[in-house]
């Protein structure tokens, strides 16, 4: 027998090690081996260190290999030693104490080092990356003491250390820079139910965060945001990412890009030195999970063995997140796009999202979320680019083909009993089955009789047709309710009430509650969804600016050629010397081409170029205007005529109370947009009788009017009713808005939505029953404290300033060479 | 030859929405979607040239501010009933920068 040649393996990991029992299967005497490790332990699971952390395992637990199997092999292990430099040429390599050693073969199984911010403070005592065991025993270590963490990183890592670390028994707090957890895996829908999980385990999670320093002297204390916020922390663990540990590699000569180039057969640059595992870059790709890892090492192994095989092609991977009590499961690409198809499914009882991505009839991404026992299905799917075209209709329920199809009323069958259906009769679900049952009803008429549910506005008949459905079986038939688009089979009037009955506080949550059928929503739903939010979560919902119409986000009126119009609040249609010289100042400053007096009393300046909207704005704003919200669903005009301050035939002074009106309600949106108008007598001047709220002022009071149009449609106003005081005025005519507010669809306007409703429930309600009216104008009060903020002067300090600059300016490219 | 220069970074484009580049051709829109996709098309609708940065971005598609025709961002093609397309320019990522080809522009305004 020939002498034995001698082969170096650089790093005791995952990938050093079953390479070497690769190698081992196949030719067990060809070499004499002799491992280097820079951790001074044997070969361990390194993927288990998650479990270790939570306390769920043990170290002992997630060995791999001990000495036993080095003993057994003849290999020498060298633990603790770090190899510090390779000599290509003469095939030898040095340590770090100062031992030298020559190959014939050498694999270089370095894994990765962990990203560590560029940031001021980084190297503080008590931040620390999540790689090894010593990290996790200091962890452990500082968990003892309880306290606070903070995790840099919302992704894989970085959520399994967050959850290591409650379970711990610290507090915990995740940073993360994108708006979705895990992005790289999950889409907007599953991060969600991913952020809700957590919060429900009491992780803070803060995302779209950026960090900008590690705060403390000697020892960590904080860390401060780009926003300026700080979180305090007695430990900060770094999970921002990985990085090939190539620097042993480049400097000897190896060929690296991102990590070191490998051929087919594991094989560098230089024919004596292979390499696997997260350092190297295969086919221009990289690696950070072990199931590539594994086909790699079968390759080295092979090609140690000097055995021919069919190399290695590159991987598809998968990713499952290791908490304890969550199921994520991700593969592939699940970006939507035109030639791609999307199936969604949502199970909110459950809490399950689950959505594959289809292209020509293959899978090409799926993400699983509360139920991945079917993820390996999938990615075997995927992985083998199946034809699934005969299965596509129940290729979503697994393959068990469960053939089940999604139930319509399972929204309404997943509430409470306590949940309240009808809201201007207070009934809630339990109520509504039980008369159904006890009274044994059948029509719609009957429940109304019995229950009142559905008897006042009727928002609330799609629920209670739905209830109907459900406690009476396939004998009742509802009547087809119009979905607010194709995402979802429910109208607007259900996703309302069950916005409230639910306590839905987010579009993520609304849709995953309501099983919408596309994973974000279109055009049509996100603007209502936003709008309802905004109206029933005043104080906890963040407006979503990215799904508002351009008009409200950028707070002017896009025109036809693109720019803008721009229209300050006149109070009543009042103005002064002082405003209109302000605004002939700013027309000739900015050159702005057309300047109109519009139908609501009010000066228009039209054709205004994005970019200068906040010098226009903060100019306007220097002289005393705010935003008329010309361009808004929500309060424009309150039109007044000059009343008793000057006409002869005034009885109130209309121009005041129309000023009181619009000061009280500017800032709040609305389904549409509102107009009003105050008249100051029967003559009508400022022509009260067609708008959506409309005061005429008589001697013994203020008759108030509703429900006009002048517009595609020309109808009068409705009366509602005569009040004696000023104070009464302003409360019915809140009251009013605000319950159009809580029911309307989104874009219908009054006159619509009183049809709908009927005016004389509408009377009663804001009329005749006090402790309602004055309820209704208590939740407007309330809301206002959010509404009333001038976006223009919000803007010109700095909010938002993305939408009004370009990203970038390029000059004319250079010609090509 | 593509010669690609930055015009930003990922995180100066809210999600779902878009930033313009103005370039010597026009206004270029950059797009992000939902799952961080970058996409850029000439910021002129067929329609009427409503500036599509200003619409809503929904999947890989956005919606014209002004008449609500829908567009692809991969192709650039109205989707549903309505005939037309945008020219779309080809964007590549490097970590946070978001970099453009501008020797296709070059070709743009040489045909
Ligand atoms: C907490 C955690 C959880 C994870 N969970 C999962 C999971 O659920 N699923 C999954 O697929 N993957 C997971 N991974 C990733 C997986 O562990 C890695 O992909 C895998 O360990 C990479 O193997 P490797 O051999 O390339 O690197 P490593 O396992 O890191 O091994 C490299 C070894 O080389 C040593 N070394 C480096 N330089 C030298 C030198 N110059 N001299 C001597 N020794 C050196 C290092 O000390 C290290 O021990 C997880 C990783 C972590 C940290
Ligand atoms: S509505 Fe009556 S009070 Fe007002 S301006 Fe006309 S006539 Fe005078
Ligand atoms: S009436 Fe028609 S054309 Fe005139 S401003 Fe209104 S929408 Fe435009
Ligand atoms: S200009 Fe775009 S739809 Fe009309």
């Amino acid at each position: 027998m020939t002498k034995k040649r001698k082969l170096i393996v650089v790093g005791n990991g995952m990938a050093g090690c079953r390479a070497v029992e690769e190698l081992l299967d196949l030719a067990p005497d060809r070499y004499e081996i002799e491992i280097y490790g820079a951790e001074p332990e044997v070969n361990y699971n390194r993927i288990m260190l998650s479990p270790v952390l939570a306390g769920e395992t043990g170290f002992d637990e997630i060995v791999i290999n001990g000495r036993g199997w080095y003993e057994e092999n003849g290999i020498a292990l060298r633990s603790g030693e770090e190899v510090i430099a390779i000599d290509a040429a003469s095939r030898t390599i040095a340590t770090d104490k100062g031992a030298r050693s020559s190959y014939d073969r050498l694999l270089i199984a370095t894994g990765s080092l962990p990203f560590i911010l560029p940031v001021p403070g980084a190297a503080l005592d008590g931040v620390i990356a999540f790689r090894d065991i010593a990290d996790v025993r200091r962890m452990i270590a500082t968990a003892e003491g309880g306290g606070r963490a903070v995790v840099i990183g919302g992704g894989l890592l970085g959520l399994e250390a967050a959850n290591g670390l409650r379970t711990l028994g610290m507090q915990v707090s995740v940073i993360h820079l994108m708006d979705t957890l895990m992005e790289r895996q999950l889409d907007e829908a599953a991060g969600f139910l991913l952020r809700r999980e957590l919060e429900m385990r009491g992780i803070e999670v803060l995302t779209g965060a950026q960090t900008e320093e590690i705060v403390g002297t000697g020892r960590v204390e904080g860390v401060r945001l780009k926003d300026g916020r700080l979180v305090p922390a007695d430990l900060v663990v770094m999970a921002a990412g990985i990085r090939p540990n190539i620097a042993l590699a480049r400097e000897a000569g190896l060929s690296c890009n991102r990590g070191i180039v490998v051929d087919d057969f594991m094989r560098s640059s230089d024919p004596a030195i292979y390499a696997v595992g997260e350092c190297v870059e295969h086919r221009g790709q990289v690696y950070g999970l072990v199931a590539p890892i594994w086909e790699m090492c079968r390759a080295a192994g092979a090609a140690l063995a000097e055995e021919d095989g069919e190399g290695y092609r590159g991987s598809v991977t998968s990713t499952k997140l290791k908490v304890t009590g969550v199921d994520v499961f991700s593969a592939g690409d699940f970006a939507s796009g035109e030639d791609r198809e999307d199936i969604v499914f949502r199970d909110a009882a459950r809490g399950v999202y689950k959505r594959l991505v289809i292209s020509e009839d293959r899978v090409i991404g799926a993400v699983l979320y509360g139920d991945t026992q079917d993820g390996s299905w999938y990615f075997s799917l995927l992985r083998e680019k199946e034809n699934i075209a005969e299965r596509r209709e129940t290729l979503i329920f697994g393959p068990a083909l469960a053939g089940a199809s999604q139930d319509p009323n399972a929204a309404v069958a997943a509430l409470p009993d306590t949940s309240e259906i009808c809201g201007c009769n207070g009934v809630c679900k339990g109520a509504i089955v039980n008369a159904i049952r006890e009274k044994e009803l059948t029509t719609l008429d009957g429940v109304r009789a019995h229950t009142k549910a559905s008897a006042s506005c009727g928002s609330c008949t799609g629920l209670v047709e739905k209830l109907m459905a459900l406690t009476l079986g396939g004998t009742y038939n509802p009547a087809a309710v119009q979905p607010i688009c194709t995402c979802t089979d429910l109208g607007h009037d259900e996703v309302r009430r069950l916005i409230k009955a639910k306590e839905l506080k987010t579009i993520p949550a609304v849709m995953q509650e309501l099983e919408w059928k596309t994973s974000c929503g279109c055009a049509k739903c996100r603007p209502a969804l936003n709008y309802y939010l905004v109206c029933d979560w005043p104080d906890e919902y963040a407006d979503d600016y990215q799904s508002r119409f351009v008009n409200e986000r950028v707070h002017a009126n896009i025109q036809k050629d693109g720019t803008y119009s721009v229209v300050p609040r006149m109070w009543g249609g009042m103005t002064s010397a002082k405003e209109l010289r302000a605004i002939a100042d700013v027309v000739d400053k900015f050159a702005i081409p057309a300047v109109k007096v519009t139908g609501g009393q009010r000066i228009d300046m039209l054709g205004i170029a994005k970019e200068d909207l906040p010098a226009v704005w903060a100019d306007l704003g220097k002289a005393g205007f705010v935003s008329g919200h010309a361009y808004a669903k929500g309060l424009r005009t309150v039109k007044t005529c000059v009343g008793t301050d000057w006409c002869r035939f005034g009885t109130q002074d209309s121009t005041g109370l129309g000023i009181r009106i619009e000061k009280f309600m500017w800032g709040s949106w609305t389904p549409a947009k509102v107009k009003m108008a105050v008249s100051g007598c029967p003559r009508n001047c400022a022509e009260a009788t067609c708008k959506d709220v409309g005061v005429i002022c008589v001697d013994s009071g203020y008759e108030i009017h509703f429900a006009g149009a002048a517009g595609l449609d020309i109808r009068g106003t409705e009366k509602l009713g005569i009040v004696k005081t000023e104070d009464e005025a302003l409360e019915h005519i809140v009251a009013l808005v605000q319950m159009y507010r809580e029911q309307a669809r989104y874009l219908e306007r009054i006159y619509k939505w009183a049809k709908r409703i009927g005016y004389d429930e509408i009377r009663r309600q804001i009329m005749d029953d006090e402790e309602r009216r004055k309820a209704l104008f208590g939740r407007f009060v309330f809301s206002q404290k959010f509404a009333q903020v001038d976006p223009w002067s919000e803007r010109v300090s700095g909010k938002h300033q993305h939408e009004f600059r370009p990203m970038a300016e390029i000059g004319f490219p250079r010609a090509a060479e | 030859m593509a010669s690609w220069i930055e015009i930003g970074n990922l995180s100066d484009i809210p999600p779902r929405g878009a930033r313009c580049v103005t370039t010597p051709l026009g206004r270029i829109a950059v797009f992000r979607t939902a799952t961080d996709d970058l996409y850029a098309t000439e910021d002129r609708c067929p329609h009427k040239g409503g500036p599509l940065s200003q619409g809503i971005v929904h999947g890989a598609a956005v919606t014209c501010p002004l008449h609500n025709w829908v567009f692809s961002l991969e192709t650039g093609a109205a989707l549903g009933a309505d005939e037309g397309s945008v020219r779309t320019f080809a964007l590549k990522r490097e970590g946070e920068k978001i970099l453009m080809d501008v020797d296709l522009m070059a070709s743009v305004a040489a045909d």
